[in-house]
């Protein structure tokens, strides 16, 4: 037991740290860019409160667009982008590029339907105030939506946990290089359980942390 | 003097997938400032569309709204929203924020206005203390009664100041006590700071206790306003007395047989033993299916249904003598059942 840990455990540590490196770093661009698409894509829709069709229809179908590509061939298609911005195609830095492209799209989904959760007659109320479009984003409807908002963000950092695992299968570093290095090319069946086992734990972990806060500031029990 | 609210052959439609529905269908009105006025109909009569239209939720397709000396359909979205900061609007639902303290709700419109934090607070105790509600200023909504939440919003709308006050259905989730409280709330408010208010509701009750004036709406047009005295003793059309009758007992209406009459008594009738005097000078019973004194605005107006004998010449005369004694005569025609 000491023998593996001795052989393995700085690596497996490594991987690790790789790994919440590359989601970490995924989930702050992919909100980014992520959030305000979320927010013109709910303000703008039909019964937003700024209607706007025709930029809706376009994100709506550049988003649509994006979801429906596997990580797996959307991380293979933009390499060549991936490696004008990072400098190269392999590693945790340049798994961040392609793990944002694909979040991104997602997390507006996300914010999207956090957001039409709020009550129509609380945004109604804040027009009816003369608050303008920006107060009504910024003072009802994420202070509002926060609970889903935040819900929603660790269901985000689980799947980005996930794609990042399955990066490591072209060389994407972390945790899910490990696996396949060692569980698929080498037979070690011990290494890739551990992987395994570390993954489960961090989604739990993340999850648990979302959850707690979630519930904390939530006041419409 | 200028009414606050003027508003001019409004109209307002809808598509929907069913098609088309008028909302408002040329509709005027006036409301002198400092008033109660009421806007009664049932559901589907176009109340909320009505009430929207004056602050501007809902934009009409054409007509004049002018309150306190402005054009509202001129106005740009900027003006339109200074505009509203005048003009509160309290809600069936209440529509709290959630996640806000009873005192950060009460704050909500001063943020908006850019008041400091400190005088914004300051501000929203004192119109949480005149909705008497200062202890609840650190609770969440959810933590609420339905009467109380509706005093949060009552003490938000104040915090701004406004000169009118919309009151979209505001007590119709409320039971009836605390509908009473409510109403004396908003009472209060209009007596002792002027502000205008008005009411949309489908309960006559609720007209009845604090409404000085009253319009009924059918179908997305006002038939009928004036006093709530007048509409209450003299409706002139089926939706006023539908509205007047249905807030009586449900079960009268079966026992409608023959012809029936509404009578009500003013102050002048109330003495005169006029169902005793109409038995006795045409030798014919007549039956009483209900009878009740109302409060009109702290005004007690007498009410009864008759039914009449079987006689057709009795009964025009019988309603032509209770007519003279100054009573409030009105034919049951629609609950008459002719076999």
């Amino acid at each position: 037991m000491s023998d593996f840990f001795n052989q393995f455990g700085g690596m497996l540590w490594q991987g690790t740290l790789d790994t919440l490196y590359m989601v970490l770093l995924s989930t702050i661009f992919g909100y980014i860019i992520g959030l305000p698409l979320g927010i013109i894509l709910t303000i703008t829709s039909k019964e937003g409160i700024t209607p706007r069709p025709a930029v809706y229809r376009i994100l709506d179908v550049i988003v649509n667009i994006l979801r429906s590509i596997p990580f797996l061939i959307l991380l293979i298609m933009i390499m060549p982008m991936t490696k004008v911005i990072v400098g190269k195609s392999y590693g945790t830095a340049a798994t961040v590029v392609p793990l944002v492209v694909s979040a991104a799209p997602f997390i507006a989904r996300e914010v999207e339907s956090s957001l039409k959760e709020v009550d129509k007659g609380v945004i109604e109320m804040a027009q009816s105030m003369g608050a303008s479009n920006g107060t009504i984003i910024w003072k009802v409807l994420i202070p509002e939506a926060r609970t889903s908002l935040i819900v929603n963000a660790a269901i985000v950092v689980g799947t980005i946990l996930g794609y990042s695992a399955m990066a490591g299968t072209v060389g994407g570093g972390g945790l899910g290089d490990i696996a396949i290095q060692y569980g698929y090319y080498r037979y070690e069946t011990g290494v890739m359980m551990i992987t395994v086992v570390i993954l489960v734990v961090l989604v739990q972990i993340l999850q648990g942390i979302g959850m707690g806060l979630a519930g904390r500031l939530d006041h419409r029990k | 003097m200028e009414p606050i609210i003027r508003v001019r052959d409004m109209c307002k439609t809808f598509t929907t997938d069913e098609g088309t529905v008028t909302a408002a269908d040329h509709i005027s009105f006036e409301i002198e400032k400092g008033d109660i006025y009421g806007i009664i109909g049932l559901s589907g009569a176009g109340k909320s569309t009505l009430v929207r239209c004056l602050n501007m939720l809902e934009r009409p397709d054409s007509g004049s709204v002018v309150v306190d000396g402005k054009e509202m359909t001129a106005l740009s979205f900027r003006k339109l929203r200074e505009e509203r900061k005048g003009m509160g609007m309290i809600f069936q639902h209440f529509n709290l924020l959630m996640q806000r303290t009873v005192l950060d709700n009460v704050c909500f419109p001063l943020e908006i206005a850019g008041m400091s934090k400190a005088e914004a607070r300051k501000k929203a105790m004192e119109c949480l203390e005149t909705v008497g509600l200062s202890e609840k200023a650190r609770a969440y909504p959810a933590q609420l009664s339905g009467g109380q939440k509706q005093r949060v919003a009552i003490a938000r709308v104040l915090a701004s100041n406004p000169k009118i006050i919309l009151s979209d259905e505001a007590t119709s989730a409320l039971d009836p006590q605390t509908t009473k409280s409510i109403l004396e709330l908003l009472q209060k408010i209009n007596r002792e700071m002027g502000i205008t208010i008005v009411i949309i509701t489908h309960e006559m009750a609720v007209i009845q206790q604090i409404c000085h004036h009253v319009a009924v709406l059918e179908k997305g047009k006002m038939v009928e306003s004036g006093t709530v005295e007048e509409i209450f003793r003299h409706p002139k059309t089926d939706a006023a007395r539908k509205l007047i009758i249905s807030s009586g007992p449900q079960t009268i209406r079966e026992m409608y047989g023959r012809r029936a009459v509404r009578i009500t008594f003013g102050k002048q009738s109330s003495y005169e033993p006029v169902i005793g005097n109409v038995t006795i000078k045409f030798g014919a019973p007549v039956n009483i299916l209900y009878a009740n004194t109302r409060d009109l605005g702290g005004m007690a107006v007498g009410e009864m249904i008759l039914q009449l004998p079987d006689d057709k010449k009795v009964q025009d005369n019988m309603i032509a003598y209770l007519k003279e004694r100054g009573l409030g005569v009105d034919e049951l025609e629609g609950y008459v059942n002719h076999e």
